[in-house]
């Protein structure tokens, strides 16, 4: 297979970038979206020229790292995928394919296709966790989970923290990832006595960062997980609560 | 240098709790003078990071991710073992020792794996607690699964992604410390070198990897959680990032490099389909549990599978091995599958796999059930090849996983640097020559939860009243000099091929020659061929751009320098230990029917070797093991 790759290059922050084109051929339809930039920063570096920043690790869909507008779409053509399980088989021979890396004024540039996701971090940092020092648990056990209740947190603890639900946003919202966070703690039993707190910092900080929601919905089809935007709901339910709930009374229904 | 296992006397069932007792402990006054500085942030790195937060101590986490949730533990699908016992099926913490020290071919330290089968319980009740969504049963309690290697349940799991729900349980823990303020978290920087003065581990120098600064950090003691080589092999089912260099570093600055031909081959990876693989999927090994492997009978069958009757399939595991069958250890089910592809007998397009076939499983258990247990795993399957293991059998083959050596440790998980710590697969501690599935994760967080916080508090006891080396030391000022030669250096070189070229060739010598296989001759020419393609490398790598921005061929330059030399002491370590075990198999040592012969007279040691300097031979020192507990014997399967 033959493509046209137009790709966004930009050395830092604050020097000026633009599309380059470049010629990838002899892909087989196997290989991967990112195994096609590997041969063409081959070619680049055989030529003399820099090759193409982008982040990537496990090439697997777990990590997180990669990710990039492939035909302006965060992840490229394809539900439940992020870019590095894009295989070249879902794009027709001699296709020109657009390369750019997440746009979102939270997202910072640092070179080329990576950008800095660290204000993820920073929402996680507020709030998405319990508080439970090493040596501090009880028996396993002694905390039943409904398997009902631990498979809806599985289904939201799957996120990878890749960003596209942000790089998607017209808004360049991140409620998506703050609420999948947010309610795969507060789902479970372990995470009632920090839920009104949780959702009060986690809310606020990320709204230190990001846009606001206006439901346009196109994160989730953008999350390689697949989360749905129910969580977002439950997220704003648990974060009206938490402004007019007396917490002294968590403890009762 | 002496090696010192520093393993106390006493009847192992207390060993590590009367250890305890008699550590020297840090007045929670003095914690917060105390410098910790934790390299890596993934199980290991970000379990201790938190838990030496949460005690107080003033900690700093390098990680060359942007985040430490991108730390290579998230990978992991199939579980975490724990000797909980809730299926009430036989288990106990002696049976997940004994199952850990017999898994690992009698090439571990005893003493170390009962803490880490001790340690295991407290594991799975600090995760639940932490909101790990595990796997449950109706009735709201922790549902277990059997796994290759033992015949008990009792790995705890979360769906196909245990690695990644442990590994943000950790990183959760740890950015609460960082909200805390106990831990200052600095990522995209890595570590280039450690420091020591006087004979004891100062701090480090690092590297930032989007200006490409370099800096010099002191602390009172050092955390190396760095992972495993197994990417010396290029094509692995590692990480691209993951790499050697923090390890490599420390041994070539004194710290003994033990056992570094233990690598572990996984047998249940998605084949190479061409030239351009970059790195390989494992499919888990759970799948083992209800898939059954086999290919056809007659090498020149060329059916598709389904058109393949019973009478014409070789389900060869179950053939010769019939107690295990298809849950053998991963050394053993991988060498077979070596031996069926070898013969002709593989199977696909390139016939370089075996089957792994979930038929009899769905009619067993129905598709649904089938799916529940394994869905994401057969996504992930269809994604990549194309095909719908509920219409076309798996086909799988093995791929370099996990590499069970690493910096030698003793007891405490000191390394031979005096405030130099190892954890997780950094070290060579837990799994001797073969690591048991769902152990990694295991031994991850015992290290980090558990173990590093006792016994770095231990450590810091010992240094109360003294301050941190000045960064201004010629010692630290002599590793930024190196740091900057050499990044000179390979920018300067402009020759004609990239790094990961030389990375392609040299994990063909190394996959070729010290992979499945081993044999005297292939290790004698891979010890001339490595150091010739290192001059080549050096002579000829092309890195463009400079070293003050982000320059991704300059970071791979550095991990690749620090694979050839590894890659070395990999072979040396090989071709010195003429016996099989574990994932170490010599042809040479084999017996009549094709299994492992260990020769427990006059290889049961530790082979931990010490750096002479660059293009001295490395020394052998030997940690004798003795077994007071379990009985070594042969392996068998059958």
């Amino acid at each position: 297979m033959q493509f046209t790759l137009k790709v966004w290059r930009q050395t830092g922050p604050s020097e000026k970038g633009a599309f380059a084109t470049y010629d990838a051929s002899g892909i087989s339809e196997d290989m991967s979206f990112l195994e096609v930039l590997d041969v063409v920063n081959e070619d680049l570096i055989e030529a003399g020229t820099e090759p193409i920043a982008f982040d990537h690790d496990c090439r697997e869909g777990i990590c997180g790292s990669c990710g990039m507008m492939v035909n302006g779409q965060a992840h490229g053509p394809g539900t439940r995928t992020a870019t590095c399980q894009l295989h070249m088989r879902v794009f027709n021979d001699g296709d020109t394919i657009v390369v750019e890396p997440w746009r979102s004024a939270a997202f910072p540039l640092v070179r080329d296709l990576v950008v800095n996701r660290s204000a993820l971090d920073r929402i996680v940092e507020s709030g998405g966790f319990i508080s439970v020092s090493t040596g501090a648990a009880t028996e396993a056990n002694l905390i039943p989970v409904p398997k009902v209740v631990a498979d809806a947190a599985m289904d939201v603890a799957e996120c990878i923290g890749c960003g596209a639900c942000v790089a998607a946003c017209p808004n360049g919202a991140a409620q998506l990832f703050t609420a999948a966070k947010m309610q795969h703690l507060n789902l479970l039993p372990q995470g009632q006595s920090e839920r009104y707190q949780r959702a009060e910092r986690m809310v606020e900080t990320m709204e230190e960062y990001f846009g606001g929601c206006t439901n346009h919905g196109e994160c989730q089809f953008a999350c390689p997980k697949g989360i749905s935007i129910d969580v977002i709901a439950y997220m704003n339910r648990d974060y009206m609560a938490a402004k007019t709930k007396n917490r002294k009374l968590t403890g009762q229904a | 240098m002496e090696l010192n296992a520093h393993v106390p006397e006493g009847p192992i069932e207390t060993l590590w709790n009367e250890h305890k007792f008699n550590m020297r402990l840090v007045n929670p006054a003095n914690k917060r003078n105390f410098k910790v500085i934790v390299i890596g942030t993934g199980l290991a790195g970000a379990a201790a990071a938190a838990s030496l937060g949460e005690l107080g101590y003033n900690v700093t986490a390098f990680t060359y991710h942007d985040s430490p949730r991108r730390a290579h533990s998230i990978a992991a699908q199939g579980g975490i073992n724990a000797a909980k016992n809730y299926a009430n099926d036989g288990d106990s913490v002696h049976r997940l020792f004994y199952d850990t020290v017999k898994g690992g071919d009698f090439r571990s330290r005893e003493a170390n794996v009962y803490r880490l089968a001790q340690t295991s319980v407290s594991i799975i009740d600090q995760c639940v607690a932490q909101g790990v969504p595990f796997a449950r049963e109706y009735g709201g309690g922790l549902e277990n699964r059997s796994f290759g290697g033992v015949q008990v349940s009792r790995t705890f799991y979360a769906r196909g992604q245990t690695g990644q729900q442990l590994l943000l349980g950790a990183y959760q823990s740890l950015m609460r410390q960082v909200d805390a303020g106990t831990v200052r978290l600095v990522p995209r920087t890595e570590m280039l070198d450690v420091v020591v003065v006087d004979g004891k581990a100062a701090g480090v120098v690092v590297r930032d990897l989007v200006t490409g600064e370099v800096s010099s950090h002191s602390a009172h003691a050092v955390v190396l959680a760095s992972g495993g080589y197994g990417n010396v092999y290029y094509l692995s089912t590692n990480a691209k990032k993951s790499n050697a260099t923090a390890a490599w570093r420390a041994h070539r600055k004194g710290a003994a490099f033990a056992n570094a031909c233990f690598t572990q081959i996984h047998p249940t990876c998605i084949p190479a389909s061409g030239a351009h693989q970059s790195k390989l999927t494992l499919m888990s090994e759970s799948l083992r549990n209800d898939g059954r492997i086999w290919v056809p009978k007659d090498q020149n069958d060329v059916r598709p599978a389904d058109e393949i009757p019973e009478t014409d399939r070789d389900y060869y595991l179950e053939r010769r091995y019939p107690a295990f069958g298809n849950l053998v250890p991963r050394d053993v089910a991988s060498r077979a599958a070596k031996r069926e592809v070898d013969s002709g007998r593989g199977v696909g397009p390139l016939k370089n796999g075996v089957y792994l076939d979930f038929n009899a499983a769905v009619d067993r258990l129905g598709e649904k059930e089938i799916f529940e247990r394994y869905g994401n795993l057969f996504e992930m399957y269809e994604r990549i090849t194309g095909e719908d293991p509920f219409d076309t059998p798996m086909r799988i083959y093995p791929a370099t996983h996990y590499t069970m050596g690493g910096l030698w440790v003793d007891y405490n998980l000191q390394s031979t640097i005096p405030g130099l710590f190892v954890g997780g697969e950094a070290n060579f501690s837990d799994h001797g020559a073969n690591r048991l599935g769902a152990s990694a994760l295991m031994q991850g967080l015992a290290d980090g939860y558990f173990v590093l916080p006792a016994t770095v508090g231990d450590y810091l006891a010992g240094m109360l009243g003294t301050k941190t080396v000045d960064t201004a030391h010629e010692e630290f000022k002599k590793s930024e000099a190196d740091v900057a030669d050499q990044t000179r250096r390979f920018l300067g070189t402009n020759g004609k091929h990239s790094v990961d070229h030389f990375h392609k060739e040299l994990g063909k010598i190394v996959w070729d020659r010290i992979g499945m296989e081993r044999d005297k001759a292939g290790l004698e020419s891979a010890l001339r061929d490595i150091p010739a393609l290192r001059e080549d490398f050096y002579r000829d790598v092309k890195i463009l751009g400079d070293g003050e921005g982000l320059n991704d061929s300059l970071e791979k330059a550095f991990r690749v320098a620090d694979f050839f030399e590894l890659a070395e002491l990999m072979a040396q370590d090989a071709l010195h230990r003429e016996e099989s075990c574990g994932g170490h198999f010599r042809v040479e040592h084999q017996t009549e029917d094709g299994e492992a012969e260990r020769d427990d007279e006059n290889f049961s040691y530790v082979g931990a070797w010490e750096w002479k300097g660059t293009g001295q031979a490395e020394v052998l020192h030997k940690e004798p093991l003795t077994f007071n507990y379990v009985h070594p014997t042969q392996r068998s399967y059958k």
